[in-house]
Formats: C-alpha cells, sequence, structure tokens
C-alpha cells in the first residue's frame, strides 16, 4: 500500500498513543484484598469517614482499641505518652452545642509531614496511607511541628511488648497507620472503625475514596461533609460530618 | 635504605602478623560452647534451631551469613514502600523459625539473633522496634508451645554440622 | 594599606589552659547529658508531644544563625572591599565555622536517632528545608575552609573576593533556609509567615557581630594585642544598625499579624497574656536584646569599650530570648482546628497552652554547644595565625582622621 509520510506519521502517532494507554485500562475489577506480592497501587485511596453526630460522649473505645491493636502502652505520662487516636470534645463559643469526635492522623493528600521530612521517612504509600519508614526516621521531630493536627507522636522511652504486626522504638516518630497491616490483609477496616461498630455507635467508618460502590463514598456523595482544616486544601482522606 | 635492609625489615613484619593471626585464629576454634566469663571471651553462638517447618534456611547457610541484611534491607524497603508483604524474606518468617524453643525470642543469651550478634560485635538494631518473639499465635501463655519435634543443634565451628557440640541438645 | 601581621597566640599560659579547661569541662557535661537523654529517651527531658522542640534548639538555632552573620566582617572585607575589615576577615571566618559546628553538634545529638545522621546525609527528601538546610550547613563548613585558605596562602590571595562572594550568597541562602523551617510551617498560627527569612537574616547579622565583637574583645585583650579606637568605633556603629533592623523586622511582623483577625490570638498570647513568653518577648528580647544595646551603643556611654561589650551581651541574651519565644513559644501556642468552637477536652492537649519546663540535660546540652564552638576557637587560634598581630589605629588605618 501506499502511504505518504503524513499518514505514516499518524498512524504510528496512534498507535503509540494506544500502546501507552492500554495498560491503564483494566478490564477485570480488583479485589478487595490485595495478594502479597501485589504492590499497592493508586487506584485505590482509603480514607475514614466520621459521624460527630453519632459519636457518643465519654466513649473512649476507638481510642482503646487503637492501643490494644497497635501495643501502644501508657507510661502514665500522659505528657509524653503516644497517642494515635483521641477523643476530642468541642464546644461552640456562640450555640453552646457540645459535640465529642475522634480525632488522628488525616491521611492527607498533600500531606505537610512529607514535605518537610529530611530523609523521606514520612512519606505517602501509593493507596494514600501516610506512614512513617521507621528504618530512616532520624528522630528530628520536624514532621510533628508541620502536622496541622498534632497527629504525630514521638516515642520518648524505651519501648518493649511490641505486636509483630506494629513495630515501634525509641527515637522515632509515628501516628495513625490507618490499620495498614489489616487493610493489607483486607480486613476492609480499622480496630477503631471494628471497636464503633461493635460498641453500636457506627461512628467512623473506613472504605475505599477511589471505589464509587463503596459504602463510604456513597455517604460522602449523597451527605454533606467537610475536612478539618480545609483552608489548607490538603485534602484529607478522613472526612467529618456533623461539624 | 639498602635492600637488604628493608628486606629484613619487611620479612620479620610479616612474619609477626602471621604468628599474631594465627595464634588468635587458634583461640578462637577452641571447642567450648558456654564460655561463661570464666576465661573472659565472648560465648560461641547457640544455634538450636527449630526444623518444625523444614531443615533448610530460606537461602544457604553460607550465603545467609554474609548477606541476610541484604534480603532483610531489600525486604524491608518493599513492605514498607509497596505494601509487599511476601513471607520468604520477612523478619516474622525468619523469627518463626529461629526463635528460641524456650522463651520463644531471638534475644537474650540464646537467642539466635543476638548471640551471633554479640559474638560478631555487630550492632543489632531490628529490636527496638520490631518485636523479637515467636508470632504469638504460636505462642500460648507467653511461653512458647510443646517444643518442636525436631530440633538440629548447628556447631558453629568448622565441624560437620551434624555432630552435636557439648551441652546442646541433640 | 599597611601590611597586617598575623600570628598564633603564645597560648601558654596558666589563663589560656584554664580557659580551655573550663570549655573543655562544658563540652563534656554536653556530651554527657546527649548520652543520657539518648540512653532514657526523651522522657527524661521537658519536651514533650506539644512542645517538640525545647532549649537544645533554642541554642542551636541561635549558634546557627550567629554562625551565617559571623562571617559579615569578612565579607565587607572582601566582599564590599572595607580595607578597615581586612585584618579581621580570618577570625571572622574561623568563628562563622567554629558556631556552626557548636549549633550543629547541639542539633545533632538531640535527635532521637544521632546515630542516624549517616541516614540523614544519603537520603534526601527534597522538598524539605531541613534537607536542603543539611546540604548548606556542610557545602558552608567547606567553602569557608576555602575561603580561609585563600586567605591564609599568600599567593591565593587575589581568590579571597571571589570565594568570599560564594560565601557571602551561600550564607544569605543558608539563613533564608534556617529561617523558612519555620516560615514554611502552615500548621502553626505564629510561624507561616515569609518573614521569617529576611529576618533571620538580619538577626544572624545582630547576633554573629555581637559574638565577634566580644571574641575580638577577649582575644586582644588576653594576648595584649592592641586594638584602636577607630575599629571599635566601626564595629559599634554597625552593631547599632543590625539591632534596629532586627527591631524594625519585629516590628514588621507582629503589625501584620495584628492587622489580621485570625492572627488576634496568637498576637495575644505573644504580646499580652502568655507568661513567660510575653515577659521573654518584652523584657528579653525587644527591652534586653534592642532597647537597652541602642541606647549603650549610640549615647555618650558608647564611648566606653565596657558599656560596646556589655551591649553585646545583652545583644546575645536577647537572641536567646527572641529564639525561645519564637521556638517555643510558637510551638506552645495551641493549633486552631476547629475555628469558632472552644475545646473543653481532649486526652491530647488540644486547644491548651502546652507546657513546658526545660530541664537540666537540655540546658547542658545547649551549653555544651557554646562550650564546644569557643572551645575550637580558642584551640584554632593557637595553632595557625587567625588573630591579626596589631588593630591599633596607625596600624589599621594610617591615613584615617580621628572623628
Amino acid at each position: 500500500m501506499s502511504m505518504n509520510r503524513r499518514q505514516f506519521l499518524g498512524l504510528s502517532g496512534a498507535a503509540v498513543a494506544a500502546a501507552t494507554l492500554a495498560p491503564g485500562l483494566r478490564l477485570i475489577e480488583l479485589a478487595q484484598a490485595r495478594s502479597p506480592e501485589e504492590a499497592t497501587t493508586s487506584l485505590h485511596r482509603w480514607g475514614l469517614l466520621i459521624d460527630s453526630s453519632k459519636c457518643a460522649d465519654g466513649c473512649t473505645s476507638c481510642v482503646s482499641a487503637c492501643a490494644d491493636e497497635n501495643g501502644i502502652q501508657s507510661h502514665s505520662r500522659p505528657a509524653t505518652d503516644a497517642q494515635w487516636i483521641r477523643k476530642v470534645t468541642l464546644k461552640d463559643k456562640q450555640s453552646g452545642h457540645v459535640q465529642t469526635l475522634p480525632l488522628m492522623c488525616q491521611h492527607c493528600a498533600e500531606p505537610p509531614c512529607v514535605d518537610v521530612c529530611p530523609t523521606g521517612a514520612s512519606f505517602k504509600r501509593a493507596d494514600g496511607i501516610v506512614l512513617v519508614d521507621k528504618h530512616i526516621c532520624i528522630g528530628c521531630r520536624y514532621c510533628m511541628m508541620a502536622c496541622p493536627y498534632k497527629a504525630r507522636s514521638f516515642i520518648h522511652e524505651v519501648t518493649t511488648g511490641q505486636k509483630a504486626h506494629a513495630p515501634r522504638g525509641k527515637g522515632t516518630v509515628e501516628s495513625c497507620t490507618l490499620c495498614v497491616h489489616k487493610v493489607d490483609r483486607g480486613d476492609g477496616s480499622t480496630a477503631c472503625a471494628d471497636a464503633c461498630k461493635k460498641e453500636g455507635h457506627q461512628a467512623i467508618l473506613f472504605g475505599d475514596l477511589k471505589d464509587p460502590a463503596s459504602e463510604i463514598s456513597k455517604r460522602l456523595a449523597s451527605q454533606p461533609s467537610t475536612q478539618l482544616r480545609a483552608d489548607l486544601k490538603l485534602n484529607t482522606g478522613v472526612r467529618y460530618q456533623g461539624i | 635504605m639498602r635492600t637488604v635492609n628493608l628486606l629484613r625489615i619487611l620479612t620479620s613484619l610479616v612474619l609477626a602478623t602471621g604468628l599474631a593471626l594465627a595464634s588468635f585464629s587458634s583461640l578462637a576454634h577452641e571447642k567450648e560452647a558456654h564460655a561463661t566469663g570464666k576465661s573472659g571471651r565472648v560465648p560461641m553462638p547457640v544455634l538450636n534451631i527449630n526444623t518444625d517447618k523444614g531443615d533448610k534456611c530460606v537461602q544457604p547457610e553460607d550465603i545467609m551469613r554474609r548477606d541476610h541484611m541484604k534480603f532483610i534491607l531489600h525486604q524491608r524497603d518493599k513492605t514498607m514502600h509497596e505494601g509487599i508483604r511476601t513471607t520468604q524474606y520477612s523478619l516474622k518468617n525468619c523469627i518463626d523459625c529461629h526463635a528460641d524453643v524456650k522463651t520463644g525470642s531471638v534475644l537474650g543469651k540464646d537467642g539466635f539473633c543476638e548471640s551471633c550478634h554479640r559474638y560478631a560485635a555487630v550492632q543489632l538494631d531490628c529490636f527496638e522496634c520490631h518485636s523479637a518473639l515467636r508470632d504469638a499465635s504460636v505462642l500460648k501463655n507467653g511461653a512458647a508451645t510443646a517444643p518442636p519435634s525436631a530440633v538440629r543443634a548447628l556447631n558453629v565451628s568448622q565441624k560437620k554440622a551434624s555432630e552435636p557440640a557439648k551441652g546442646m541438645k541433640p | 594599606m599597611a601590611h597586617v601581621q598575623y600570628l598564633k597566640i603564645e597560648g601558654r599560659s596558666i589563663g589560656f589552659l584554664a580557659l580551655l579547661a573550663l570549655l573543655g569541662a562544658l563540652i563534656a557535661a554536653g556530651l554527657g547529658s546527649a548520652l543520657y537523654m539518648e540512653h532514657n529517651g526523651h522522657w527524661v527531658t521537658g519536651m514533650n508531644n506539644q512542645v517538640i522542640w525545647g532549649i537544645p534548639h533554642v541554642f542551636a538555632v541561635f549558634l546557627i544563625v550567629a554562625a551565617s552573620g559571623a562571617l559579615n566582617v569578612a565579607s565587607i572585607a572582601s566582599v564590599f572591599n572595607r580595607q578597615l575589615y581586612k585584618p579581621l576577615a580570618r577570625l571572622s571566618g574561623l568563628l562563622a565555622i567554629t558556631l556552626l559546628a557548636g549549633g550543629l553538634a547541639v542539633l545533632v545529638l538531640d535527635l532521637g536517632r544521632p546515630e542516624r545522621l549517616i541516614v540523614a546525609m544519603s537520603y534526601y527528601n527534597f522538598k524539605s528545608i531541613f534537607a536542603w538546610n543539611i546540604f548548606l550547613y556542610t557545602g558552608f563548613f567547606a567553602i569557608v575552609a576555602v575561603y580561609l585558605w585563600m586567605m591564609f596562602e599568600r599567593r591565593f590571595n587575589d581568590y579571597t573576593k571571589s570565594v568570599g562572594m560564594l560565601a557571602f550568597l551561600w550564607r544569605l541562602t543558608l539563613t533564608t533556609g534556617t529561617g523558612s523551617i519555620f516560615g514554611f510551617l502552615v500548621a502553626r498560627d505564629a510561624y507561616d509567615s515569609a518573614l521569617y527569612a529576611p529576618m533571620f537574616i538580619i538577626m544572624s547579622f545582630a547576633y554573629g557581630l555581637a559574638i565577634f565583637v566580644l571574641v575580638l574583645f577577649a582575644a586582644t585583650r588576653w594576648t595584649g594585642r592592641p586594638l584602636g579606637d577607630v575599629m571599635v568605633a566601626r564595629l559599634k556603629n554597625l552593631l547599632g544598625v543590625f539591632v534596629a533592623s532586627v527591631l524594625y523586622f519585629v516590628v514588621a511582623y507582629h503589625l501584620t499579624n495584628l492587622y489580621m483577625t485570625g492572627k488576634h490570638d496568637v498576637e495575644r498570647f505573644i504580646l499580652l497574656d502568655g507568661g513567660v513568653y510575653t515577659r521573654l518577648f518584652w523584657i528579653g528580647q525587644i527591652l534586653i536584646g534592642g532597647v537597652i544595646p541602642l541606647v549603650l551603643l549610640y549615647s555618650k556611654l558608647g564611648r566606653s569599650r565596657a558599656m560596646i561589650a556589655l551591649a553585646a551581651i545583652l545583644v546575645v541574651v536577647g537572641g536567646l530570648a527572641q529564639m525561645y519565644v519564637t521556638i517555643v513559644g510558637g510551638q506552645a501556642f495551641p493549633i486552631s482546628l476547629f475555628p469558632g468552637k472552644e475545646i473543653i477536652n481532649s486526652s491530647f492537649y488540644d486547644g491548651v497552652v502546652g507546657k513546658y519546663t526545660p530541664s537540666l540535660p537540655e540546658l547542658l546540652l545547649g551549653i555544651g554547644g557554646i562550650g564546644l564552638a569557643l572551645g575550637m576557637t580558642t584551640f584554632a587560634i593557637k595553632v595557625l595565625p587567625f588573630l591579626p598581630q596589631s588593630l591599633a589605629d596607625a596600624d589599621v588605618d594610617p591615613h584615617h582622621k580621628a572623628a
């Protein structure tokens, strides 16, 4: 067949484009549980939806569950003890309305802690979970200065009794891992969300923000929600309703 | 300087170094398994390995002795940053086999990791953060389960591996 | 210009050995504290999850900022060609290196994992200003070392201008980076300001020159070298200009914040009801660090060297106070997570002013850094000819007419 140069270039360009795009078009839907050999991808984005109106005053099940799951022990020194999640009680200055909610690492899409870490120990995984690689953390605590939610804790003492799935040690910084070990195992939820459900409050919902069929996405699409410190435009993975 | 003098100096240096090395190595190859401070030397590593899961490590012994950190470092980066949790080189898997049968730990006087690292005088940083205990599902009531059915004692000296050393369980 | 002769100090007197012993003791105490803190973990210090950086960082940042400013004198000589300052250039370069070494030692020893310094020097996240600073600090050592070499080696003297220019630009970048450590943080109301970079630069001028003046006075006096009024007067006026400039930046920063309703809470905290932070701001930073030195330097009192030295000491004290208010006060003020709402309960001290009490190990570590800087300086002037033999008026500038 006879083809002029222009046609040839156009055809090859189209072929190259098709070859580049093709791998991105996945025809098979992904199962929730990833097999251990597969790397995480950005096809998922894990997050939480917290409904403050369902959160019960005085209940700290999420906090105890997190501590239990991750081997966090109290040293009776609240100023330096690590806390991955905490309950906060708020009162509106104008109306006097009192409410309570749990607060943890917000797993931002643009995390300031990742930006400031000098060694890159604070990083965001492809699926949106923000973690500390404690192998390269030097304990400078700059990420703690930078976090707008004061979500990070520094381990101030020698640590023992760690859980095998949650290594933690003196001199490094840590924060809520969104129960990454459970996520990778395919449990489909976090310890805090499970505990809240067990208590019957169901204030915390875990899910895939990128999956339109997930319950979290459906609720976010149908009901109003906010991010904490939304003006910072960090695009948090944890969203709140009722504040 | 005259060549003859230089040669003499060099020869004596080589001889002296050789003598020193020979004496040190002969001392190191003594057969005592647990010199608990009597002579002041570091005890030879204790290696009671649980062979329930099989007789071999994930790599041959000589490779593991030299290069186990390479596997560990590569695995840790893959697990941390990509979430790849294959078990072959995972630390949990190492500990499952190598944890001491009584204490369930790789640390301590009889711990696999610690006794060898102490002998080689290499800092062991992993267990500042990582749990050194065999997985809790195997452990009952904080103690190890019934001793594994097959325990192979490893003699660290260059003798045949199947020959048990003094003081170790056959 | 008269030929300047540089000589090593004799360094055999009891006084010299006593000074070295004292500084050595400070260094030992600092190292001991660092070991204690690292072994037990940071719970033995006053720093916690609310006030994350404390006294060690106050001293470290102060020394690092002062180090950059100490090079000023050499820059004025090499880059801006002021012949009068040329004899001081070597000491200026030396102080820049030693103060930076002291500051960095404190910073590194306070790390949660100081043994991982090699990790910090091999894994870089270039989006982090902290990572850039590590690069800038180590580069600064190298560049100033080369700069000093150019000054020491007669045949390279022609290169002092170009290397001096590089050192000048490098240290402006370095100090911008140090200020930006705080200026880049959106999280806290007290930080998050572009003004931090230039403010730190002008602070470096003031602190660096104050320390330089004190070291120069001590070195010339204790080794019997003459120091003329011409030189002293120039340094005095320069210090006054820098102190005034720092006050200007402080005013600009606070005025801007006071204009924004959102920042009223943090301004009220620093300026009015922050307790120790308010006292340190007004009495330490403004009065002792600013107003009194200006009075001492520009009034008739400025004719007395004792008063000039006192002014320099007050600038240093005021500088430490300023660092404390910035670093500790800025963290102590609670992060505003829920505008319009009051946090009435939290187990993680949300919404309340962070409590911080400096502990002894932290203080000893900080002072150890000062000991290291001054100890290195003392040692260096004994082994290499850093000090000019004479800074008398006639030797410094024979054409100068007395004012």
